[in-house]
């Protein structure tokens, strides 16, 4: 095992390079003054840009200047925005709200999705199997910012049951509703896919030999049965905890939540070149690490995978 | 649809295409005439009412993207600003919008706009990512590790996170005109999602690969392309397809969710995605606004969703 995550990691090392690299040549090669309308209504002296591009050494070959870009990223610094700002104490602001809020969403969908999963499961073809078959089609097929406009309006402005937007703190019970809009998706996916496999496993050998044993219902389920359909469920959620830590761009800004995927949103608009690459150069990272994760995790939940 | 995860749905599908895969073509006992695995699964599907609707649905779609005209005579960009934001009524069925232009001609008008950028992107997502996954399970070895990291770079990119960036860069380069703008569009759907396409054609094709009709071609002296053009592609099609099925659906999603961000498409573009972005501002006075075309996008996904549903289940012989 030692030896395969060695290995994975070895591998994630191109990997990195290669979408850093690519972002970093997004963000800063392609033509275009990143000072426009950086000095209001007047463009800017000449004096202004000259000192800016030499410090922030804009007239360097891009590949030296990623060079130099990783190598402070090494060390820890993500370096600054134009208005001098660190980058690194602008993610750590953003970051543990999109923490808190990807958390919250994750829980949502595997505890419904799961609970709805295994009950459908067990009973397939009844009524609440279909209803649960049609409302994930429909949570699949509505987009997200529907569910949130819809959701803030109904629950926030008309109901008064929350509040329509979120506190810069955003404290968990602030995030539910925020948390069900992200989640919901992945809830409907997570749902079928938890049927399709409990559907599978029911009929197994090793849990018809677990009711022969005269084992409660209770816990041929949820030991037996549970385990080995969580299999694909498990790499499902941890993939999606992966992309949900990328900031969820669109539910973010509906709620208004400070979190990361505001702070790209912004920083994209404003040409804050540093920003965009240390905000995007972390999510990768957390993403790439979450499916190394998953893929160890695989192999623990499920003993016949070896990977030596 | 929004979010990467939902185009990254390898999840339940790489396990269905692993079955089709490995999965042995269906005969069917009895004396009735073997059938191919194909015809058997147009067979079920013959009968299955969420195909059937599905079918149905999508061939009103494609009527409405061909020949708006025959649903509603009104120039969907005509505005007059006397009749702005007025609710529904029996002149304009969905209202009128800010800018007083009719919603019910827009929506009908926005059809072709997001089919097309829908089966545009699917196309392209297929033709890459297929040809790449093709070629890795194939040749195996440095070629595959090549292709497979540099896929790998592309996976690693949240997909809404690398829509912004690549289409905010690009957004100046490509004008104002309807076509460069959709475009781009595409280009970057499908430049973020073909490592999926990839990751299943390839594992579809190393299943192949070891077959013995692919041993037999290859032993008779066929060139690698013919085995790869003639053995291995409609072999390795079928998984392929039905995920580019649930794509389609998926994709029409993500054009409404960038549009909406304000970086997808935007006028004179009329999309549903456009509309939806155009009606936020307004969701409080005038709901409608909102409702109609947000309702079509949802139809629309919904319809090629349960297309994708019903084919995999169809291809999948263990369902049966």
């Amino acid at each position: 095992m030692g030896r395969y995550v060695l290995r994975r990691l070895v591998q994630l090392v191109p990997v990195f390079l290669g979408t850093t690299f690519l972002i970093y040549l997004l963000v800063w090669a392609i033509p275009g003054d990143p000072f426009a309308g950086k000095c209001g209504d007047r463009p800017c002296p000449d004096a202004y840009i000259t000192r800016m591009r030499a410090e922030f050494h804009l007239d360097d070959n891009v590949v030296v200047q990623y060079a130099r870009y990783l190598g402070n990223l090494v060390q820890g610094d993500f370096g600054q925005t134009f208005n001098g700002t660190s980058v690194g104490a602008l993610i750590a602001a953003a970051y543990p709200v999109t923490v808190r809020l990807a958390l919250v969403a994750l829980l949502i969908e595997a505890v419904i999705g799961l609970a709805a999963g295994v009950l459908t499961g067990l009973r397939s073809g009844g009524y609440l199997d279909n209803l649960v078959l049609v409302s994930t089609l429909f949570l699949i097929a509505i987009p997200v910012f529907v569910t949130g406009y819809v959701l803030q309006t109904v629950l926030g402005l008309r109901l008064g049951l929350i509040s329509p937007t979120v506190s810069p703190a955003a404290g968990f019970g602030e995030l539910i509703v925020p948390g069900f809009v992200l989640g919901s998706l992945s809830m409907a996916y997570v749902a079928r896919l938890t049927r399709t496999s409990i559907a599978e496993n029911r009929r197994t050998d090793y849990v018809r030999t677990a009711v022969a044993k005269g084992l409660t219902p209770r816990r041929v389920v949820g030991v037996h049965l549970l385990r080995n359909s969580a299999i694909p469920v498990v790499t499902f959620l941890g993939v999606d905890l992966g992309s949900l830590m990328g900031g969820a761009i669109v539910t973010e800004g509906i709620f208004n939540i400070r979190g990361v995927g505001g702070l790209i949103f912004r920083s994209i608009q404003t040409k804050e070149g540093a920003t965009v690459t240390g905000v995007v150069v972390l999510l990768v990272v957390v993403y790439l690490l979450m499916n190394l994760l998953v893929d160890v995790l695989y192999a623990v939940l499920d003993p016949r995978i070896r990977y030596d | 649809m929004t979010d990467p995860a939902s185009l990254g749905t390898a999840g339940p599908l790489a396990e269905a295409s692993h079955d089709l895969v490995a999965g042995p073509a269906a005969t069917t006992d009895g004396p009735e005439r073997p059938r191919s695995l194909a015809a058997d699964a147009w067979h079920d599907l013959r009968r299955r009412p969420l195909f059937l609707l599905s079918v149905g649905l999508i061939a009103v779609l494609l009527v409405l993207a061909a020949v708006p005209q025959l649903f509603t005579s009104v120039d969907p960009s005509a505005g007059d600003l006397a009749r702005s934001r007025q609710a529904p009524s029996a002149q304009a069925w969905f209202g009128y919008d800010l800018l007083g232009r009719d919603v019910f001609a827009r929506t009908i008008h926005g059809t072709r706009v997001s089919i097309i950028v829908g089966v545009l992107a699917t196309t392209l997502t297929v033709l890459i990512g297929g040809s790449m996954g093709l070629l890795a399970g194939f040749y195996g070895g440095w070629i595959d590790g090549m292709l497979s990291r540099f896929a790998d770079v592309f996976f690693g990119l949240p997909f809404v996170l690398g829509a912004i960036v690549i289409l905010s860069t690009f957004r100046e380069s490509v004008g104002a005109g309807p076509v460069g703008i959709t475009a781009l569009v595409v280009l970057t759907m499908s430049a973020l999602s073909w490592p999926v396409t990839m990751r299943i054609m390839r594992s579809a094709a190393i299943a192949a690969r070891n077959q013995d009709y692919v041993r037999a071609a290859r032993g008779l002296g066929a060139s690698a392309p013919r085995v790869i053009w003639r053995h291995m592609l409609p072999n390795c099609l079928a998984p392929v397809l039905v995920y580019a099925t649930i794509a389609l659906g998926a994709f029409i999603g993500t054009e409404a969710t960038l549009s909406f961000l304000g970086i997808g498409l935007r006028d004179p573009v009329v999309s549903w995605g456009v509309m939806i972005s155009e009606a936020r501002d307004y969701l409080r006075v005038a709901p409608f606004l909102l409702l109609f075309p947000a309702a079509f996008l949802a139809v629309t996904v919904l319809a090629f969703v349960m297309l994708g549903d019903a084919v995999r289940e169809a291809f999948d012989p263990k369902g049966r």
